[in-house]
């Protein structure tokens, strides 16, 4: 492990220098089959179980192209607004690693599926207000595909890197899994904001990419990760500066982190008079750092052809326009226009994002909730249900449907909130649909008067003292009443009401 | 011959099956047969003619008693149901050793059959083994084979051709009836011209590569071989055909070879343009060799062909852009062979072994001189800054070859040439010399670039008394034409001849050790 590089804080080097940006994503493709065979793609199998002769490299195999796969691709580039290559082909990167089972990867070089397009982002306002919103056109240079390579686990030693290992194995489930890259050119003119418009564009690709149905996109189980390029130059109009790769930068906080690190450490480098190196390095989570990889030089050759084993792919211009008729929304779209038809305010709709309850939120409000009580509801109680069992709210065993099922009985004067709450605990444990549980539970509230006010007559009965009070004019004393009441009522009744009652027939 | 020889080693496939459908044989003696003829013959591979690198003789008595129980029950079988097979060694082959000739998968076993090997026995052929070929294909000789070289059966001294010497090799010395070969640059049709053999390298795309090791993606074609026009006929209709794990296999129809075949049987020519090739003949090949092919062009000429000769100028350039092409795309293809996951692995002395340290070891032990030149050579021609020099301007060569075969090919129906310079040339007289043995692919390599078709069929004998070769070549797709022309200049030498050149193969006796 290489020795910890000087920083200077990120505000000082930002003041002092430019930053250029780019991202490169790969993005692991939900097919069912690999970029290049029939092998399944099932992520957590054990390992050496989602392979076939093709995607491990057995002598005499030979790949043929996973159509899914290039629709998919096709659609990533329409929705990044690029222009489809009319005709492309594969290209084979040679380099040997134990994890690539030809030592080539079968990839695009300088032909890609897609090419030259962009993506709007929208860089929220900075948590303390005091930079604005802002809206930042990202440059997509290409979107190509290629195949992912298998993956190395070295054991023994400490740091279960490569070195100090005693040994490594190899697991080739990954191997030959669709991946589509997406590049971006060098990203100008971001300044200060450089981390936000990272975090924001990986934030909004991400959306993009669960709209359109083609990946995952988690990035914790590594079906979205992203290569951070950066460097500095000391004004816009300088020249850009030389640029270091960091690898693997796998949640969106890391994405904004990795930028302010590398900011500050590029700035370092540059003010004590030395160059900066162009090479590739790591991103360590739980330090916040990141470490020299291998040095990039220009002398590394991957001795690129076009990969002979595969035919060119000419796609028909009335398939890639029937594709984009199935693009969806584009998520920055959506969300202005559902800000605007639920009356958000921007925070509140940034929470909604950020814990990724968007679609849920719609379909609640589909399913007849306002949109206040359906996001009432997903950050609230629901979020912090998904936070103690530490998993995604999508994952809760709860439907939009049922839970503006549960609203509506709110809503009819059925459930207070304490009471839908419960209601809710029944639904999540499996006991039916809100009603049902209302219903088994015995959680509706008492609605018959007569009830209600013998209740309260049998209170002041028991407590001639606090009446007395009442009727001496401490109003307030009614709230040990009214708590009397609501226990004898197992809480099932309206306390405004009890309220009204207790001060009627003690006759204050 | 021999009286201790079984005469149905001699039969040709096409007898064989008629004999099998009639029930006057049955596979289990025909495929005895030949294995005994390969154990009297085949080894030791220090004098033998060492043809096969293994032999399956249990599975394949096996698999011919089931051929011959279908048949008792009367099921309908293929027309070569029955009839043995060698299968060279860079196909898979599950359950059977493939080496490709090469000491990196010496012992491996593959979990899978190539496409060919599965119509093989889909229809009914009986795979006796695996024959020898220069190591992953590379060479002229086999003498680059691991295990030891392949002899020519007209003269154990000398070279059977390669890649494929041991497909071809074992045909002439009657060890199988037909055989697969593959052919990059020739390595089908060179051994069949030096063994006095019948070979067919396809359309490229017409026979699926799937299984077939790779030696150069753009130019491997796998393909029939047999003792007569017809045999590789029939064994070419079983194995083409597009397949679907391929996804340079040509999605037509197979053109009717069979039939082509019968047709040329007659003799006839009538009609057909024949082009001679300038820049095929003349200086460089042997009086010999020059000869049997001019008679063999006046023969075509007597059968009613129209020849013409034509310039085709862009070959003079073929052999170098396909001694570019070829070592790029097997630098890469080879490149699997690290010992991480299949086949040989050679870790070295010390503490502390790294992943590369195993795969430079491996690579250094597992390939020899040949694989190790063109590794170097491809590697080089593909590197930045050289790239566009080299595999760059090979690849422009090539579209300027296929410019000049569709314009030829306007005018002719097909091509003719000798199939290789030389006769058989003696084991180890060109292996210091890789150059020269580079220079007698320069016949056979254009058919390559082009992705045509082209076979070589017996010419005759040259003064030496060794087979010499003529090459048929034809448009994409259009194999059949190779069939008409091939068996009318077969049927009118073999009547020539009072008989099929092979007769005159001298019966084995083994090299001296």
């Amino acid at each position: 492990m290489s020795a910890v590089d000087q920083t200077i804080p990120y505000d000082e080097a930002i003041a002092q220098f430019d930053p250029v940006l780019g991202l490169e994503v790969h993005v692991e493709l939900s097919t069912a089959t690999k970029m290049f065979s029939g092998a399944p793609t099932e992520f957590g199998a054990e390992p050496n179980t989602q392979v076939d002769p093709v995607s491990l490299g057995l002598p005499g195999a030979l790949p043929v192209l996973n159509a899914k796969a290039l629709e998919s691709a096709i659609r990533i580039g329409l929705a990044l607004n690029c222009s489809i290559a009319s005709y492309c082909r594969f290209a084979r990167k040679n380099y040997f690693y134990p994890d690539m089972p030809k030592n080539f990867q079968t990839s695009q070089y300088d032909e890609p599926i897609a090419h030259d397009g962009f993506l709007d982002v929208e860089v929220p306002a900075s948590e303390d207000g005091t930079k604005p919103a802002f809206t930042y056109r990202v440059d997509i240079e290409r979107a190509h595909m290629e195949e992912d390579t298998g993956k190395s686990l070295h054991v023994g030693g400490s740091t279960g890197r490569i070195h100090g290992a005693e040994y490594s194995l190899v697991d080739y489930n990954r191997a030959g899994i669709p991946l589509i890259e997406i590049v971006t050119r060098p990203l100008t003119g971001a300044g200060d904001r450089v981390p936000d418009v990272a975090r924001a564009y990986v934030a909004t690709l991400r959306d993009l990419l669960r709209a359109l149905d083609v990946s995952d996109v988690k990035m914790e189980q590594g079906s979205l990760r992203c290569d951070v390029n950066l460097s500095l130059r000391p004004t816009p109009q300088d020249p850009l500066g030389t640029r270091s790769e960091t690898k693997n930068v796998n949640s969106l906080r890391s994405v904004e982190r990795a930028v302010r690190y590398e900011v500050g450490r590029h700035a370092a480098v540059l003010l004590s008079g030395a160059k900066v190196v162009q090479e590739t390095r790591h991103w360590h989570e739980d330090t916040g750092l990141t470490t020299s990889g291998r040095e990039k030089s220009d002398a590394e050759d991957y001795r690129y052809f076009p990969e002979p084993d595969l035919v060119p792919i000419e796609p028909d211009p009335a398939w890639v326009e029937s594709l984009r008729a199935t693009l969806p929304e584009p998520p920055a779209e959506r969300r202005r226009r559902l800000t605007t038809e639920w009356g958000f305010s921007e925070p509140e709709m940034r929470d909604v994002l950020n814990a990724g309850a968007l679609d849920l939120v719609e379909a609640t409000v589909a399913a007849g909730a306002s949109p206040a009580t359906a996001r009432k509801w997903w950050m609230g109680e629901l979020a912090r249900r998904a936070n103690v069992e530490g998993t995604d709210l999508s994952a809760l065993p709860v439907t939009p449907a049922q839970v503006a099922e549960l609203q509506g009985l709110v809503d009819a004067g059925t459930l207070t909130d304490r009471l839908a709450r419960e209601a809710l605990e029944g639904v999540l444990a499996g006991e039916g649909s809100p009603t049902e549980v209302v219903a088994s539970r015995n959680l509706a509230m008492v609605s018959d008067e007569s009830a209600l006010i013998a209740a309260v007559d049998a209170a002041v009965a028991a407590n001639p003292d606090v009446a007395d009070k009442i009727r001496a004019g401490k109003v307030q004393a009614a709230g040990a009443l009214i708590g009397a009441v609501m226990k004898d009522m197992r809480g099932k009744a309206d306390a405004a009401r009890v309220r009204e009652l207790v001060l009627e027939r003690v006759g204050s | 011959m021999s009286s201790s020889v079984n005469e149905l080693v001699h039969w040709n496939a096409s007898r064989l099956s008629e004999a099998l459908v009639a029930k006057v044989v049955s596979s289990e003696e025909v495929t005895q047969a030949h294995l005994d003829r390969i154990a009297a013959v085949d080894g030791p591979a220090e004098t033998g003619v060492h043809a096969f690198l293994h032999v399956a003789a249990e599975s394949a008595l096996a698999r011919a008693r089931e051929i011959d129980a279908d048949r008792a029950k009367g099921a309908v079988l293929g027309a070569l149901a029955g009839v043995p097979i060698g299968v060279k060694d860079v196909l898979t082959t599950r359950g059977m050793p493939t080496t490709c000739g090469s000491r990196m998968l010496q012992g491996w076993v593959p979990p899978y059959d190539a496409t060919v090997v599965r119509e093989l026995h889909a229809a009914g052929l009986v795979v006796l083994g695996k024959t020898n070929m220069d190591e992953f294909a590379m060479g002229s000789t086999t003498e680059h084979s691991a295990y030891g070289p392949t002899r020519n059966p007209w003269d154990p001294t000398r070279i059977p051709g390669g890649s494929g010497g041991g497909s071809a090799a074992a045909l002439a010395a009657f060890e199988a009836p037909l055989t697969i070969g593959s052919d990059t640059g020739g390595s089908i049709r060179q051994p069949a011209a030096v063994t006095g053999t019948v070979g067919v390298k396809p359309t490229y795309g017409g026979v699926s590569r799937y299984g077939l090791v790779a030696l150069a993606s753009s130019l491997d074609q796998a393909g029939p071989c047999a003792r007569t026009v017809l045999d590789t006929a029939l064994l070419h209709a079983v194995i083409a055909g597009h397949d679907p794990y391929d996804s340079t296999s040509i999605p037509a129809d197979v053109p009717d070879v069979v039939g082509a075949a019968r047709q040329g049987a007659s003799g006839d020519l009538t009609g057909v343009r024949v082009g001679v090739v300038t820049e095929l003949s003349g200086e460089g090949y042997e009086a010999g060799v020059t000869a049997r092919f001019t008679e063999a062009v006046a023969l075509m000429r007597e059968a009613g062909a129209e020849v013409v000769e034509l310039s085709l100028p862009n070959l003079v350039h073929a052999l170098a852009a396909y001694y570019l092409i070829l070592p790029s795309e097997a630098s890469s293809n080879l490149a699997k062979f690290d010992g991480m996951r299949y086949g040989l692995r050679v870790t070295p002395e010390g503490e502390h072994v790294t992943a590369e340290q195993v795969m430079r070891a491996t690579r250094a032990a597992g390939f020899g001189d040949e694989a190790k030149r063109r590794i170097i050579l491809g590697t080089y021609a593909l590197s930045a800054g050289y790239y566009d020099a080299y595999y760059g301007s090979a690849q422009k060569v090539r579209t300027l070859v296929q410019r000049d075969f569709a314009r030829a090919f306007g005018q002719v129906d097909v091509l003719v040439s000798p199939t290789a310079p030389t006769t058989a040339y003696r084991l180890g007289e060109k292996l210091d010399d890789p150059l020269a043995m580079y220079a007698g692919d320069v016949a056979t390599i254009p058919a390559n670039l082009a992705g045509i078709p082209g076979m070589s069929l017996p010419a005759g004998l040259s003064d030496d008394g060794l087979p010499v070769g003529l090459q048929v070549l034809a448009p994409q797709q259009a194999d059949d034409r190779l069939y008409r022309v091939g068996a009318a200049v077969e049927a009118r030498l073999t009547a020539q001849w009072g008989g099929p050149l092979l007769a005159r193969v001298p019966e084995w006796k083994g090299a001296t050790a």
